[in-house]
């Protein structure tokens, strides 16, 4: 690790976060270019032989998150990244991966849809699709950076999260902090906490792969290490072998999938949370918007209004007792999006009584600060 | 009253099948045994590291081979066999990845697919079982069906020309490439063996009964007679032009079309990256 990057430096977020996955240990990346995501890639293609790892460009995005999740059952921690016409290429094999358990990180550096949308411009279109994307009921974890700092930390924890729990984890950036520049302070490799898959303590002969911990995790082999294991995207039991018609089967497995996430959560959730306490009115946001409502929040304690910021760091599973907490002693909540209404939904679901307002913003520029001190003040 | 004793022995061959998920899922008469038992016979023979086998499969009645083979092994979802073995192959060039999937798996909704693991030439071996349609979903019209067949969604006689896998393989850069059907067992297991031991990607195409699903609806009810069709019209025509090797009622054109020496792609990435990597540990040394 004598070439990682350390100290600070300069960079734009999709630099960032691909000297981010560098510093989690990744060595595999396969992509697709894809506009406002190329930029890792194209930094990926030169860093990662310099650390022995692997870029390849695969012929779409549909090849390019099957390749890592094969990547990840031959024992290397890997990573895609993409923008909305790519995640939605890619929603097939991401179920793949959940339903294999297969630990791998993949970028969405959101930009304007639907369909081809804006390319080149901003937008949080697809955090519904983060979580619902891939057909069938499961768990994922999704997170969202507001800084190019995050794109780098984040990345780092994707890739924590995902080697620990078995689970696909999602790095909804948006256009904004992929391109933006700004400094980024890089830990020593020493600093920076690396967490990876459990291995089997069992032998080859006793290891059933899909047998899972007290923490709903099963410990993980990879290929060519002996353990002559199946994995299938059928129904299947904890041989890893297919079994479509038990419902019991079923039941436990999809049952337990969703579960490992939800019943971590408290441990996977990260917030961040500005003047709450006294909080009368509370604005929730998250990426790039959530830069605008501190700002906003602060122009409004000038002007007296007790108005406070609970930051989702945390999309997926949804940060629903910080957001209810707050719900309890606020008067009215703010949620600031870049789309028609999606995160609002969970955000009224868990504030219950409390009243919600909704700002959504749609194409060239996220909301400005005043239009949100706006929002505040209207909700006072 | 005569008293049977009967010494029951494993079958030599047990090793290599997960037996705990027989029975197999495959009809009377279907050709997917076939091909297992030759590559089998040509990892027997080859004295082939099981623990550094991995099986990959798609979607469909022959991507359950997966499953069944006592190694390392994937079953993917539909179509997407070669991408996963890509990144499976890349990450640790050691294993020998083989990729069994069906002609609807490779060459329909995972054609794109093929064409760029070709083209990459990377180290993956492709053995496809070919039985003319999609069997698994009740017999529709896929991309290798004959004309003039009926399926169930070509009910009035297939008019999409079908490919031509060897022509298809050749033409994307394979270093390998042949076509037998269930009939030519020995030619077939010798194939296999060949493209175990060839560097790039290699692919082997096994013409299967269907009597099952293709046969019932193309006059040919009965495993028998469609090993009489695969018999009457096959002719060995070993390097011959492969954009010739039709696949007709009259003609099935077998055997090896592309033996050719090309480095593999893992083998070129990674002395790239070994290289690279040197340079950038001397830069901070």
């Amino acid at each position: 690790m004598k070439t990682a990057l350390t100290g600070a430096h300069f960079l734009n977020g999709d630099v960032a976060c691909a000297e981010g996955a560098i510093a989690a240990g990744c060595r595999f990346f396969a992509g697709y270019p894809i506009t406002p995501a190329t930029e890792i890639a194209e930094h990926l293609s030169q860093r990662m032989p310099e650390f022995g790892g692997i870029y390849i460009q695969m012929e779409d995005e549909i090849a390019s998150m099957a390749a890592i999740i094969g990547a990840s059952y031959s024992g290397l921690k890997a990573m895609t990244a993409t923008s909305g016409p790519g995640f939605s290429l890619m929603q097939e094999n991401i179920g793949l991966a959940v339903m294999t358990e297969a630990p791998c990180v993949i970028v969405d550096v959101m930009r304007g849809g639907p369909s081809t949308g804006q390319p080149t411009l901003p937008g949080q279109q697809d955090v519904m699709q983060a979580k619902w994307g891939s057909h069938g009921d499961y768990g994922i974890i999704a997170m969202t950076p507001s800084s190019v700092q995050e794109m780098f930390d984040l990345t780092v924890e994707a890739f924590n999260l995902s080697e620990v729990y078995r689970v696909p984890t999602l790095l909804m950036g948006d256009e904004i902090v992929g391109h933006m520049w700004e400094k980024v302070i890089i830990p020593s490799p020493d600093k920076i906490k690396i967490q990876n898959r459990k291995k089997p303590t069992s032998r080859p002969e006793e290891y059933l792969p899909f047998k899972p911990d007290d923490d709903l995790v099963p410990p993980m082999a990879c290929f060519g290490e002996g353990y002559r294991f199946h994995a299938t995207g059928l129904t299947h039991n904890e041989h890893g072998y297919p079994k479509t018609s038990s419902s019991e089967v079923q039941s436990r497995l999809v049952r337990r999938l969703v579960d490992k996430v939800q019943k971590n959560a408290d441990k996977i959730i990260r917030v961040e949370e500005v003047m709450l306490k006294d909080a009368d009115i509370v604005v929730v946001a998250y990426g790039i918007v959530a830069r605008a409502a501190l700002s906003a929040i602060r122009k409004a304690r000038e002007k007296g209004i007790k108005a406070g910021l609970l930051r989702l760091i945390t999309l997926w599973p949804f940060p629903e007792k910080h957001v209810a907490k707050v719900a309890e002693s606020a008067r009215a909540i703010v949620v600031p999006e870049m789309n028609c209404g999606q995160m609002v939904r969970e955000v009224e679901r868990a504030a219950k009584e409390t009243p919600v307002a909704f700002l959504s913003k749609l194409g060239e520029d996220p909301h400005t600060p005043m239009e949100i001190l706006e929002v505040i003040r209207r909700s006072k | 009253m005569i008293q049977e004793t009967a010494q029951v022995t494993l079958h030599p061959f047990s090793k290599y099948l997960r037996e705990d998920m027989m029975p197999h899922i495959w009809c009377q008469g279907c050709g997917n045994g076939v091909l297992v038992n030759a590559f089998v016979h040509a990892l027997d023979e080859l004295q082939t590291d099981l623990d550094k086998l991995v099986v990959v499969s798609g979607i469909g009645c022959i991507g359950r081979t997966a499953g069944y083979m006592n190694v390392d092994s994937f079953h993917t979802t539909h179509g997407r066999a070669l991408p996963f073995a890509t990144g499976v192959k890349l990450a640790n060039p050691e294993l020998e990845v083989v990729v069994i999937s069906g002609d609807g798996d490779l060459f329909a909704i995972g054609g794109n697919h093929f064409i760029h693991a070709a083209r990459r030439n990377i180290g993956i071996k492709v053995l496809c079982a070919n039985n003319l349609n999609y069997g698994m979903t009740g017999g529709q019209q896929g991309p290798t069906t004959p004309l003039e067949s009926v399926t169930t969604t070509s009910p009035y006689g297939n008019i999409e020309h079908p490919f031509n896998l060897v022509h298809l393989a050749a033409a994307s850069g394979a270093t390998y490439v042949a076509r037998w059907t269930s009939l030519h067992v020995r030619r077939l297991t010798q194939s296999i063996k060949k493209m175990l031991q060839k560097e790039g990607f290699c692919f082997v195409e096994m013409l299967s009964p269907c009597p099952e699903i293709y046969g019932r609806y193309n006059k040919m009810r009965s495993g028998l007679e469609m090993m009489s069709w695969f018999k009457r019209a096959s002719v060995v025509e070993s390097f011959s032009d492969p954009s010739k090797a039709d696949i007709t009622k009259e003609r099935i054109v077998v055997g090896e079309f592309v033996d050719i020496e090309k480095l593999g792609y893992e083998k070129l990435l990674h002395e790239l990256i070994s290289k690279i990597n040197e340079k950038a540990m001397d830069r901070v040394s």
